[in-house]
């Protein structure tokens, strides 16, 4: 099934298939946020992580997150699947592939054009020109669609804050980058696992790493299209789904796939006043029209019965029965249920 | 015609008739002791946050309360649109009586999803700040602008109601009784779209998670499905509502509620038969279109077919028995599994088939304060129906404003 062939909804054709003409350029998939030429990312090898744990504690330090109950030197922790939370941005999991053991590193991917983004209705998240996806927590309303909304399960919440609860995940440390550091995890990299640079230049490098050692990685860079293009990308020597990588996102941001129905918004606002304008309009001329109908009717009715009493018993007669018929009629209150409009 | 003499009207030196509360019927005691517990988790709720209740985690931010709370309650609150837009723009005879039932039972339904959702928001306070920060790209936003919009437009078509009463006490409220009705035409149409527009948006709110739900549920046309299935919701809900206004609040209803009663439940039978089969029609073929029939022979497979034939299949059939042959009962057999299944439906899509690819050990199952909290709105929203009940003319056409029906 190929779910991105069908943004047409609920009819709005014209408005999907003009978005679907937008997409086409790879490079310009982005329609909430420009594509940032210059923006930075971090190349993440998984062929030389060893799962030491040194980036998830250094994650922790620097942003004074706290220290987890088993420390950062018990590597066993990475054989459970665990998952980014408001208290750990980033994880580092292990992947049995046959007899071999892989390690990837897991943190916010800070896409090209953010699903988080594109879901939040207080505007908290932003692509910033750097690459980092900013996350201000001052308008956040904690309606967690954001979670629901990231296809790679990153943002996590505080649960267990009563008072000021908000979401939380990597923030590409951008308190460090801009003041020329590395971010805390690549620092800490004893292997050159982490590769921090602009984005275009490490799509450069991990082609070249392809390219000189194609026995030791598959051709994928998961992240250089994946769900419009992420700021994080990986390299592996397996399929990327063997990784935890879902490589059915598409190339297409996931927020692009809520601009049909989106886009049916004006055309509903449109459509449905002039249809049942119209039945209504209709349906009332038409009560109007049996009334009148019925009225004459009942009146020729009446008249020829009136004349029919002239005829027969004379004027006076007639004049009698007027009278009667027009008190009735005053009187015979139609108390008979209506219409309120 | 009779003027139903027994029924307790409020009057200028009686304004409440609150007796009903007070007498010593299981239904008061119940309510009672929910509305207790209620109070009690409320406070635990809000002073130690919402994971103290709840098993929400980070992979399933979305549990019981917005899976039942708001989607079942927007979904289920469409008896308002559907029945105005039957009454006034389709002008179907004989079912003037359901209007202001219909209305009611909306305006409170839209009401208490929003409060139920202050729950299962983070910063409850900072829910206004869409409107200051407004998030257009987002589906969110908005089903957020519709339903607030709609809760205003219910809330003005409803009004009648407590104003009728009101007025006994303070006359001037008369004055605004006719603007209102006057303006009721345009109410009935502007409900209609906003309706479309959040009822279809809160299917779109999936359409960005294609990863986390199964393909069965997963379709572009989920707003549709939404949608239509939400007309169904809307007809099922008058005549399931009306099964057990029958039940509690009978001696409110007059003549003409009473008389037009059986003809309201087989003519919202018929049309909730109708849809039910199209929206049978609509899932089958988006089924084929979409090529997942092999999902079929899996366990998801079986349980998405549970839904279809039991819950979207088989109450068409009976609503359509039921209003061929007259028979209420099976009508109302057949509005009690046309509810069940939209309660289903909605509880596949944000829960059981979302994040189906998860390991068991990372899936969500409410907890019982979910539950409970859940449980403890649905009271309040009966409360406050009965307490709207006993001082409106909702099931009653008041005396004194029945001569200007014409």
């Amino acid at each position: 099934m190929n779910r991105r062939k069908f943004l047409t909804v609920m009819g709005s054709a014209g408005v999907a298939s003009a978005l679907g003409a937008a997409t086409t350029d790879a490079d310009a998939a982005s329609h909430t946020y420009p594509y940032y030429e210059d923006s930075y990312g971090v190349l993440h090898d998984t062929t030389r992580c060893i799962g030491c744990r040194r980036c998830e504690k250094a994650c922790q330090q620097v942003n004074n997150l706290p220290m987890p109950e088993k420390p950062f030197e018990d590597l066993s922790v990475t054989a459970t699947r665990r998952r980014t939370s408001a208290y750990a941005w980033t994880v580092v999991n292990k992947y049995k592939v046959g007899d071999v053991e892989i390690f990837r590193k897991l943190q916010c991917l800070h896409c090209n054009d953010p699903a988080c983004a594109s879901a939040c209705f207080a505007k908290c998240f932003q692509k910033m020109p750097d690459g980092t996806v900013h996350y201000e927590g001052s308008q956040c309303v904690g309606c967690r669609y954001c979670m629901v909304a990231c296809p790679f399960y990153v943002p996590g919440f505080q649960y267990d804050e009563a008072w000021d609860p908000l979401v939380q995940k990597c923030t590409f440390c951008q308190p460090r980058t801009q003041k020329g550091q590395l971010p805390g995890c690549v620092e800490a990299c004893p292997m050159d696992a982490l590769t921090f640079g602009k984005r275009k230049d490490l799509i450069a490098i991990a082609k070249k790493r392809i390219a000189e050692n194609p026995d030791k990685y598959v051709n994928y860079i998961y992240g250089e299209h994946d769900a419009g293009g992420t700021a994080w990308l990986t390299l592996s020597g397996v399929k990327p789904d063997k990784l935890g990588m879902d490589t059915h996102l598409g190339n297409s941001p996931m927020g692009e796939l809520t601009y049909g129905a989106l886009g049916a918004v004006p055309m509903i606002i449109g459509f449905w006043p002039v249809v049942f304008g119209g039945v209504y309009g209709v349906s009332k001329a038409k009560d109007a029209y049996y009334k009148r109908e019925k009225e004459k009717a009942a009146k020729a009715a009446m008249e020829a019965a009136l004349k029919k009493v002239e005829e027969t018993q004379g004027a006076d007669a007639a004049a009698k029965v007027r009278e009667a018929l027009a008190q009735a009629q005053e009187h015979g209150c139609s108390c008979k249920h209506g219409e309120d409009a | 015609m009779s003027h139903d003499i027994n029924i307790t009207i409020p009057t200028k030196d009686k304004m409440l008739n609150l007796g009903e509360f007070s007498l010593k019927r299981p239904g008061n005691i119940i309510t009672a002791i929910i509305l207790v517990v209620g109070f009690i988790l409320t406070v635990i709720r809000f002073t130690q946050g919402i994971g103290s209740i709840t098993n929400l985690d980070d992979n399933a931010p979305w549990g019981m309360w917005i899976g039942f709370d708001l989607l079942c309650g927007v979904c289920l609150a469409a008896g308002g649109y559907f029945t105005t837009v039957a009454c006034y723009v389709l002008k179907v005879p004989n079912i003037h009586s359901a209007v202001r039932p219909a209305i009611t039972t909306a305006f409170l339904g839209y009401l208490f999803v929003v409060f139920a959702l202050l729950y299962d928001l983070g910063h409850p306070l900072r829910l206004p700040y869409m409107f200051f920060f407004p998030g257009t790209t987002s589906v969110l936003f908005e089903v957020g602008l519709c339903v607030a919009t709609y809760l205003t437009v219910l809330f003005i078509e409803f009004s009648i109601a407590p104003i009728e009463w009101l007025s006994q006490k303070w006359a001037f409220l008369k004055a605004w009784r006719k603007p209102l009705i006057r303006v009721g035409i345009l109410l009935t149409i502007m409900g209609m779209c906003l309706s479309t527009l959040h009822q279809s948006s809160l299917g779109a709110l999936y359409l960005i998670a294609p990863n986390k739900l199964h393909p069965l549920w997963y379709s572009p046309f989920m707003p549709m499905f939404f949608f239509v299935s939400s007309m169904a919701a809307g007809s099922s809900m008058v005549i399931f509502e009306g099964m057990f206004a029958h039940k509690g609040v009978h001696q409110y209803m007059d003549h003409l509620h009473l008389q037009e009663a059986n003809e309201v439940v087989f003519k919202f039978a018929k049309a909730a038969s109708m849809i039910l089969f199209s929206y049978f029609m609509l899932k089958t073929i988006d089924m084929f279109v979409q090529a997942n029939l092999h999902y079929l022979w899996s366990g998801y497979g079986m349980w998405w077919l549970v839904e279809m034939i039991f819950f979207v299949l088989t109450p068409a059939l009976i609503y359509a028995k039921g209003s061929r042959e007259k028979n209420v009962t099976l009508c109302r057999i057949g509005s009690v599994n046309a509810v069940a299944g939209i309660v289903l439906n909605r509880f596949n899509v944000s829960m059981i088939a979302y994040n189906w690819q998860l390991p068991t050990a990372e899936r969500y199952f409410p907890s019982i304060w979910e539950v409970c909290i859940s449980i403890f709105v649905v009271t309040l929203i009966v409360t406050v129906y009965r307490f709207i009940v006993y001082h409106m003319p909702v099931l009653y056409e008041h005396p004194e404003f029945r001569e200007e029906h014409h």
